[in-house]
């Protein structure tokens, strides 16, 4: 780390880029790189056959899938949900407000084992919710149902804190210069409000389902954990190092790592496409 | 569109925004909103386009009443302050949002709405804007898009809230001649909300001065000038100097022994009553006198009452600041030489408008 790092580029107006970013890159190495590294190299002493072998077992795909698609499915079910609840929050006052606003965050306070039992304690068949479910035919706990469910549950508050703050700075004008023009309400929300939100929306979605995917405390009890049907990615890992088959463990984390990584670049992408401005 | 306002209040709260206001705008006309900020100049015309709801009185557009019309169902263009572009819209989509949100039987086909949009954008001047965003552009420029998108529904009734507040001086000056012609080519009824006196007085054909939520006078320029109904209009009007005075058998004295006194019929708007009196004096009307050469007499004079403070030209005219007594006072006179700072002079009004 050179200590004048900023001096031979440009004169800048903000000092301090060069112990800013020097900082920076320190902590992020000690703290995300280096562990990120470990995971890369750990399944490498197995050779790529050895990975593709550990990782090629129907068990490992039916949980990588699960895990991806329950996630997605958990936060663009957060979407409407997210949005509605922003909404509720930032354009009316009532009494219980503020108790309403406290209670979107404590999916992030509680810890996700507490959430995870009261979860199935409600959906389980014989639950408050889950006996009339049962009685519809449908199966929430011990499903993959539930354990989209569970990871909705954590994603929620991403949604409406990021879309909260941009519907707040939302000027009304552009609502009513959308009604002096004729437009309806639909076509005002659809047209002028949606297209403002989009771009807090698809943040919301994208730490939603980045959360969801690495979610394990409050699937697991919910899940049922049965191999091939209810069992998750971030689970299979800690059953494989039960097994004391730390390579294989971390193959499945690499493979998570991968997925993710691929994943979070492409609604990344998205999100620059939004705005062509 | 004619536009018939009886009786119109309005409250937020505590504050009374509008109070018992009735107004009769004819078709066609051009009428401006001039008052302070907090007259309640913007909230009348919020209601007049359906954004904002009266507690009683009515507003009646061609005879309609318009108590249960939506805003949507108006068809009143309206201009914001801010303007309110959509921000990620294409101007050219901003200008053609009206044409798009018509229901189905209504909405002209693609190629017609493109053709109205150019031609709007070629009207206001920025047909080569089409494919920029709002933040692309500039405040003058965002304020005629602002305005081609209203225009773009083809309103009868066009409204504008302070179209040319926060624009510089010369972009504003371009706006409002291009507005004036808009208004003589379209032949719409157009009303604008403006603390701007020189703006409204410019503009319009009527002019509604408000104050407090009242429409304290609704008269032609000429006559607002000419004939103020009351103290508020006077002084708001006009850069006239505000002048404690008494009116006594028919003559309006001075309380600055210096001013000296004005027979009745020497006003221009004698005051209704007998007794203290507010008395206002326009730049133009005053008589000045300066010590030494120049257009003024010697010093033998008595009653030097004022002292040049500063001195500009002003087209022809000079321009100065006076010094009464500690108040600073507006004066224009003829001519140029013998008006330096610093030097005393006597004043006089030569009429005021009195109010008691």
């Amino acid at each position: 780390m050179r200590g004048g790092g900023a001096s031979g580029l440009r004169r800048r107006v903000l000092p301090g880029f060069g112990l800013s970013l020097g900082l920076t890159l320190a902590w992020l190495s000690t703290i995300v790189l280096i562990p990120l590294l470990a995971l890369v190299l750990r399944p490498l002493e197995l050779g790529p056959a050895g990975i593709w072998a550990s990782l090629a077992e129907p068990r490992v795909w039916a949980a990588l899938r699960l895990s991806f698609l329950a996630a997605l499915a958990a936060a663009a079910l957060n979407l409407p949900i997210g949005l509605l609840a922003a909404w509720v929050l930032v354009r009316y006052r009532f009494p219980g407000r503020r108790l309403l606003d406290g209670m979107v965050d404590l999916p992030f306070a509680l810890p996700t084992a507490v959430a995870g039992l009261a979860l199935t304690a409600l959906y389980a068949p014989n639950g408050w919710l889950g006996a009339p479910l049962a009685a519809l035919g449908v199966k929430v706990a011990y499903t993959p149902l539930g354990v989209m469910l569970a990871m909705a549950f954590v994603g929620l508050p991403f949604v409406v804190r990021t879309v909260e703050p941009v519907l707040r700075d939302l000027p009304r004008e552009a609502e009513e210069a959308a009604a002096t023009l004729g437009a309806g309400r639909g076509q005002t929300f659809r047209r002028v409000i949606l297209p403002a939100l989009a771009p807090a929306l698809l943040a919301g979605f994208t730490m939603a389902a980045a959360r969801a995917i690495g979610e394990y405390g409050s699937v697991i009890f919910i899940a049922g954990n049965m191999p091939m049907v209810s069992e998750i990615a971030p689970l299979l890992i800690v059953v494989r190092l039960e097994q004391f088959d730390y390579a294989g463990a971390a193959a499945v984390g690499l493979a998570m790592l991968f997925l993710s990584f691929l994943l979070l670049l492409v609604l990344n992408l998205a999100s620059r496409f939004w705005r062509p401005a | 569109m004619s536009v018939e306002i009886l009786g119109l209040s309005r409250r937020f709260g505590e504050a009374q925004a509008l109070r018992d206001v009735s107004l009769s705008i004819a078709a066609r006309a051009f009428v401006a909103l001039l008052g302070p900020s907090g007259s309640g100049k913007t909230t009348l015309l919020r209601i007049l386009a359906g954004l904002d709801f009266a507690d009683s009185g009515t507003v009646r557009i061609e005879g309609r009443d318009m108590a249960e019309v939506p805003a949507r169902e108006r068809g009143i263009g309206f201009v914001f302050q801010n303007y309110a572009l959509f921000r990620h819209m294409t101007v050219f989509e901003n200008v053609a949002f009206g044409l798009r949100v018509r229901p189905r039987r209504a909405r002209p086909p693609e190629a017609e709405i493109g053709r109205r949009v150019r031609r709007l954008l070629e009207m206001v001047q920025i047909p080569e804007l089409e494919r920029r965003y709002p933040d692309q552009i500039s405040g003058g420029q965002r304020q005629r898009v602002a305005l081609a998108r209203a225009l773009a529904i083809e309103p009868p009734l066009l409204l504008l809230d302070e179209p040319f507040g926060a624009l510089d001086a010369e972009v504003r000056k371009g706006l409002r001649r291009w507005l004036r012609e808009l208004h003589a080519q379209l032949g719409i009824t157009i009303v604008f909300v403006t603390h701007d006196q020189d703006e409204a007085m410019e503009l319009a054909d009527k002019v509604a001065v408000m104050q407090a939520g009242e429409v304290s006078q609704f008269d032609p320029p000429d006559v607002l000038l000419e004939r103020p109904a009351n103290a508020f209009v006077a002084g708001f009007l006009g850069h006239a100097a505000r002048l404690p005075a008494r009116f006594q058998g028919g003559t309006l004295r001075f309380e600055d022994p210096g001013l000296g006194t004005l027979p009745g019929a020497a006003l221009a708007v004698a005051p209704r009553r007998e007794g203290a009196a507010l008395a206002f004096v326009r730049p133009h009307e005053w008589e000045v006198r300066c010590a030494g050469e120049g257009p003024g007499e010697g010093p033998g004079e008595g009653g030097r009452n004022a002292v040049i403070r500063a001195s500009r030209p002003a087209g022809g005219r000079r321009h100065l600041e006076v010094d009464l007594a500690g108040l600073t006072i507006e004066i224009e006179v003829e001519g140029g030489a013998g008006y330096e700072p610093g030097r005393p002079c006597v004043i006089r009004p030569r009429t005021a408008r009195a109010y008691s």
